[in-house]
């Protein structure tokens, strides 16, 4: 064997899964995303809650928002929408 | 008893915006159906969680390394053996609280929950035995199991909580066998046999009741199991925009129906007791499996007896409950 062995502190880190998904741009997936007509927003927060994908911060005030690097674009926020408030517009 | 919780959706909303238990940039289908249930369990919690896994969808895509999605304690299990990863974890903190091994520390915190999730591949089949034997020592977990009807993550195979027709690429469709031609294990019965003191269905898509019972799961005095509808659009052949129409159709078509059992006593909840009280609230089978690529078959020429025979089971299904649930 040509290669030394690493000794376990030259080891990368394992099993241990260290940098938070956040840094994965889901959001590159989609091809339409939600786009919120904010006079129709009746703020029942179905949007929110019905994401798969936590992409919505919602503070319970005001009209939620989706973080468009996350948002996968699968449609089920404006499918859920009740005031059809969400139109699903191609990236 | 203390008074039935009543989630409140914007204090819901901030905590989980402060906290991010489940966070985003996970690699789960668009559109599927876990993302939603692995978000209520975490919302539905009062104290801290620690979460164990087995493998499958949610494991495989919440935790691809270097990735994590998890802000909250989280381990990886096999799939047989996550119950039996609980129920130690769980022993082991009572153990330590009783000793005090860790009063003087500021910390450590051990007044935590215990959740166990897997899906129907390693709950209905490859885990049972761990669960069985968690459930018979009376170890004060919560196991939700979420069921989206095959092996999703190795590639659509059949599983016993795959229904009767669905086409996986096990059962495919072919001229002498169109898809599965089981029916669906009665798991929640098989678990409410342990005499454990709670057990419910949910379907995220009715999330008031759904969180309802994650917490009444969470605060159990001993094992509790939660079998959660989660549609699968990937193996489903579903559109991801329909996950939530899906979950509902589930429960109207009773397909799915919604109950829990608390101390071995079975009671409907939701829209489920409307469909009890006024039957012809009972939708045909056909408006839920029209919606799935996987029940395509079952709607050409032919094929009809299929759906008269899922029609057939999900009455006598239906039947059954009602009678169990003093109907
Ligand atoms: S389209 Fe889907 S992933 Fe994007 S914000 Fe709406 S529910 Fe979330
Ligand atoms: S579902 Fe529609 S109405 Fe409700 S908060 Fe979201 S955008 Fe507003």
């Amino acid at each position: 064997m040509s290669t030394p062995m690493l000794g376990w502190k030259e080891l990368p880190m394992g099993a241990v899964a260290f940098i938070s998904s956040k840094e994965y741009p889901t959001g590159e997936w989609a091809v339409f995303q939600p786009k919120i007509d904010e006079s129709k927003c009746i703020k029942c927060g179905l949007c929110w809650m019905y994401c798969p994908d936590s992409a919505y911060r919602w503070d319970g005030e005001n009209v939620p928002v989706p973080s468009l690097e996350h948002c996968k674009g699968c449609g089920i926020c404006a499918t859920e929408c009740p005031t059809k408030a969400i139109e699903m517009v191609r990236v | 008893m203390e008074t039935v919780w009543r989630p409140n959706i914007k204090e819901l909303a901030r905590r989980e915006m402060e906290t991010r238990p489940v966070e985003s940039g996970h690699r789960l289908c668009a559109g599927c159906g876990a993302g939603i249930v692995i978000r209520q369990i975490a919302m539905a919690a009062r104290k801290p969680l620690v979460w164990l896994n087995a493998t499958g969808c949610v494991e495989v895509a919440t935790t691809i390394f270097p990735y994590s999605s998890w802000n909250i304690p989280w381990a990886h299990n096999a799939f047989e053996n996550a119950a039996a990863v609980g129920s130690g974890v769980e022993a082991a903190r009572n153990k330590l609280a009783r000793v005090n091994r860790f009063s003087n520390d500021p910390d450590i915190d051990l007044d935590y929950d215990v959740v166990v999730v897997g899906g129907d591949g390693g709950t209905y089949d490859i885990g049972l035995q761990a669960i069985s034997g968690a459930f018979e020592r009376g170890h004060k977990l919560m196991y939700v199991l979420y069921d989206n009807e095959a092996y999703m993550n190795t590639g659509i195979q059949r599983s016993g909580g795959t229904p009767f027709g669905a086409r996986t690429t096990t059962t495919p469709v072919g001229k002498v066998i169109k898809g599965k031609p089981l029916f669906k294990k009665p798991i929640v019965d098989i678990i409410v046999a342990h005499q454990i003191p709670y057990a419910a269905t949910v379907s995220p898509a009715y999330w008031n009741d759904a969180l309802i019972k994650f917490r009444k799961g969470l605060e159990a005095d001993g094992p509790s199991f939660i079998h959660a509808f989660s549609t699968c659009p990937l193996g489903w052949g579903s559109n991801p925009e329909d996950t939530i129409k899906i979950m509902k159709l589930a429960v109207e078509t009773c397909v799915f129906p919604l109950y829990e059992v608390v101390e071995g006593e079975y009671k409907l909840t939701g829209p489920s007791i409307a469909i009890a009280k006024n039957p012809a609230k009972k939708r045909p089978v056909e408006e839920y499996l029209k919606l799935q690529g996987r029940f395509r078959h079952m709607f050409k020429p032919g094929n009809e007896w299929m759906i008269e025979k899922f029609q057939e089971w999900v009455d006598k299904q239906w039947e059954m409950l009602l009678k169990k649930a003093g109907y």
